[in-house]
């Protein structure tokens, strides 16, 4: 079994990689379009937000951050709806493009770190307490963000974000301008990409410039291990289930990490146990289907014997 | 109201599958006209369509909605004035959204209330009325995703919200071929009570002659992208199904005929 520690810090790690997993979640899920630029919008807000923290301005810094991914979101709708470039090229592009972009921001040093005492969490950790701090601060940003989200697409512009990846052509065809809903929809996901990359960095007092390498995946299992779990419980689907879906996913991939590590399984062997976690996840709903159908085999048989 | 002058649209011009699908078409619409359009396969009605509501540009060619040039407007902006219904019912709602939420979606056109939370009591009354006046029971069903609906159901939906905002001009294109033959007319009365009561110009392609003389109020035989036959009135009143075939025979055997005449010239 895992210590109390370490089960802590992966549930403040889920918490705040749930930001990431809330902003796949509006491209994957909601507009339907896989979307790698993830893996560099997540380090661009590491940095920015890095930068800004060195500079004296923590907060302005977070904001700045998830402006900076809503940008980068709007590059790859650029490239996707204006150029008619596929998305997941378009999103490849925007990612490449951003390693050196990221470079930039980070002044040409591949690593850039801040000391625990300009952290946001230690200064959050001042007003509540010391071992809190991390739960509550990642705690309350996700809630905000995950509320935000469900308002939001349940207004008109969400609701309209929310049909372009249900049925693009009828959305055209009610007179709604599906480029526009893409852009929203994009920029709107890589700022909370970009904003979960900018909690990190405030949580481990560094911005690295690979730090973002394979998001995209993480993100993804996470998502669907919290689908798979919600699924589970809650039978109709909405934009709250699914929203609760996004955290509970990103708590229990970490969890999992955790017993993994616990368990004396080398750091450099995590992506696999990601890929696995991706693969077995993403065939669930195969693997559920062949179930079902062996068992109304059975029946069958069965009832042949009758 | 809708004037389409010298309309063109050829596909992969200059290569050897050169198709001109639309020849220097012409035809003007009456306010408040309900036609139908018939034709055999590839006589250019969809394309038609398609150039109407935008989804395709033409090659040459104008085309004016109520005096105002569209023929290069951008399909969604079109859209506003425009209500198109397809063959497929799948084509014309948001499958994982509800019944509510689609007729929400369309009821946009309307209002442009950008930001409020969820569906007003008011819009949801008015959606619900508007559904019961389907009589297909849907008035219960408006938090359902519209994807368990049947196909008839869904295109009746299509049709609602096409025309809960008045549009000036609706674009039918086939969309009663999918459904089976009792849902089909039902959805067909539907539409003839709902373009009749809003007074919508309206343009109805059928394979369905019967139909295409029964309802509407002027029909249009399309053949080679043009426009082959156009009848309307007293002519129209005395048409029967077996004259139209008989004059369809007749003028598509004489454009084999031509054709016939082209090779034995080589």
């Amino acid at each position: 079994m895992m210590s109390l520690y370490s089960m802590f810090s992966a549930i403040e790690l889920g918490l705040i990689y749930s930001l990431m997993v809330l902003g796949l979640f509006v491209s994957y899920r909601v507009l339907n379009i896989p979307d790698l630029t993830v893996d560099g919008s997540f380090t661009l807000g590491a940095a920015v937000a890095v930068v800004f923290t060195l500079n004296g301005h923590p907060v302005l810094g977070m904001f700045l951050a998830a402006a900076a991914g809503g940008v980068a979101g709007l590059t790859t709708a650029f490239l996707q709806t204006k150029m008619k470039i596929q998305p997941i090229l378009a999103g490849i592009i925007t990612m490449t493009g951003l390693y050196s972009i990221n470079l930039m921001v980070m002044d040409n040093k591949a690593n850039l770190p801040i000391t625990s005492e300009q952290s946001l969490y230690t200064a959050f950790g001042s007003l509540v307490g010391k071992d809190v701090q991390g739960v509550l601060l990642s705690g309350i940003i996700a809630a905000a963000v995950a509320v935000f989200l469900i308002i939001f697409f349940n207004t008109p512009v969400g609701l309209t974000i929310r049909a372009t990846g249900d049925n693009e052509e009828m959305v055209r065809s009610s007179s709604i301008d599906a480029h526009v809903t893409k852009s929203i929809g994009l920029a709107l996901s890589n700022a909370c990409v970009a904003l979960s990359g900018a909690m990190i960095a405030q949580y481990n007092c560094y911005a690295e410039v690979r730090m973002g390498i394979g998001m995209v995946v993480i993100g993804l299992a996470s998502l669907i291990i919290g689908e798979i779990a919600v699924d589970l419980l809650v039978k109709n689907k909405s934009i709250l289930t699914s929203a609760i879906a996004a955290i509970v996913g990103s708590v229990l991939y970490r969890l999992i990490i955790a017993q993994a590590l616990e368990m004396n399984f080398s750091a450099s062997g995590l992506k696999l146990i990601t890929a696995i976690i991706v693969a077995l996840a993403m065939s669930y709903p195969a693997i559920k289907e062949m179930i079902e159908l062996s068992k109304v085999r059975k029946a069958g048989k069965q009832n042949v014997g009758d | 109201m809708l004037e389409i002058r010298n309309l063109s649209k050829t596909f992969y011009a200059g290569t050897v599958n050169e198709k001109t699908a639309i020849d220097r078409l012409n035809l003007q619409v009456k306010d408040g006209e309900f036609i139908t359009v018939i034709g055999s396969n590839g006589a250019g009605k969809s394309t038609l369509f398609h150039l109407i509501a935008g989804s395709l540009l033409p090659n040459s060619g104008n085309i004016y909605l109520d005096g105002q040039e569209i023929t290069f407007l951008p399909e969604h902006k079109r859209a506003r004035q425009i209500g198109r219904i397809f063959q497929d019912p799948m084509r014309g709602t948001a499958p994982c959204m509800t019944v509510e939420e689609n007729m929400a979606l369309s009821y946009l056109r309307a209002k442009k209330r950008n930001f409020r939370f969820g569906i007003s009591k008011e819009d949801r009354a008015f959606f619900q009325e508007q559904l019961a006046m389907l009589h297909l029971g849907l008035e219960d069903r408006m938090k359902s995703p519209i994807g368990l609906l049947s196909g008839g159901q869904r295109q009746a939906i299509s049709l609602l919200m096409c025309t809960m905002v008045t549009p000036k001009l609706l674009l039918l294109d086939e969309h009663t071929a999918a459904l089976d033959p009792s849902t089909a007319q039902k959805v067909l009365t539907i539409t003839q009570e709902t373009v009749q009561k809003n007074h919508i110009t309206t343009m109805m392609i059928t394979h369905d002659i019967e139909a295409a003389l029964r309802l509407g109020t002027r029909t249009i035989m399309m053949g080679g992208g043009k426009i082959i036959m156009d009848i309307s009135g007293k002519e129209r009143e005395e048409m029967t199904v077996p004259k139209l075939l008989e004059q369809f025979r007749e003028r598509s055997q004489d454009s084999v005929f031509s054709d016939r005449m082209l090779l034995s010239e080589k």
